[in-house]
């Protein structure tokens, strides 16, 4: 079953520049496992060293936020489209990084 | 500072995230960086990317538990600035926000919660002023950020100022 991968814009120098990929999947863990296993530089920005997808990313199959639905378990169908969209978050916090 | 990274920012645009920064503070202000990026020829015949900010499109902080040292924005309000965009034929080239009463520097946790490729501008607001703005950009391996050249470019006019100059 084909779904569609949607690769935000910030990744997708990391995906050959391409904005979409298509995988045999019937999860939406299966197709993000496709995604990073074809394009191994998108994993340590989808992913925490621990292996969860970290928490500014976002995950919806079709316009549905999978953290409502099943999460990485989600079923997914031929035809269906995931779509990767970033949160974004910052401030000033107590610490400092020198560039 | 860097040469590999530049950022061009119209004096009005620049002026918009300071006015916005001390209009929100003490809490954090955060808006889209709309834009696209670009070639320019240098005087040796060599091309140099550069990024430009085409529009601003401020946004409402969504945290509320911590507003003075954090900002969020949700996936809902990136989808909003992506199709704002698109209508304008420009992509989302990044983010801005205020660090009230602190350096314009990202904090650990702005590098922990970035996105490589975006430009996060930050502002300092400092007892309600705005002064110093600085860009960067995150590093591929995620370690650190990369400083980008802030350019303010007056409209109109061919000059072009640090932004550090003109605080």
């Amino acid at each position: 079953m084909a779904v569609k991968v949607i690769i935000p814009t910030p990744l997708r120098t990391f995906a050959g520049k391409n904005d979409s990929a298509e995988f045999q999947a019937s999860t939406v863990g299966e197709a993000l496992g496709h995604l990073t296993s074809k394009f191994g530089d998108l994993r340590k920005h989808l992913y925490t060293d621990e292996g969860k997808l970290r928490s500014f990313v976002n995950v919806y199959v079709n316009d549905e936020d999978i953290r409502y639905l099943a999460k990485e378990n989600t079923p997914t169908k031929d035809g269906d489209t995931i779509s990767i969209v970033p949160s974004i978050a910052g401030g000033a916090g107590e610490t400092w990084v020198e560039a | 500072m860097s040469e590999r990274f530049h950022l061009w920012l119209e004096h009005a645009l620049a002026e918009t995230i300071r006015r916005h920064g001390e209009a929100t503070y003490p809490h954090e202000c955060c808006g889209a960086l709309l834009g696209y990026d670009t070639e320019v020829a240098k005087a040796d015949g060599a091309a140099e990317e550069t990024r430009r900010v085409a529009s601003l499109l401020p946004l409402s902080n969504r945290n509320g538990d911590s507003p003075r040292n954090r900002f969020s924005v949700t996936a809902e309000d990136v989808r909003a600035a992506e199709a704002a965009a698109r209508k304008q034929n420009l992509e989302v080239i990044g983010w801005y926000h205020s660090h009230p009463d602190h350096p314009a520097k990202p904090s650990e946790f702005d590098r922990q919660h970035a996105w490589p490729w975006y430009s996060y501008v930050i502002v300092s607001v400092q007892r309600g002023f705005a002064c110093e703005m600085t860009s960067w950009r995150l590093n591929d391996d995620r370690d650190g950020y990369t400083p980008e050249r802030i350019e303010i470019r007056q409209l109109h006019t061919e000059n072009v100022t640090q932004a550090g100059a003109v605080s």
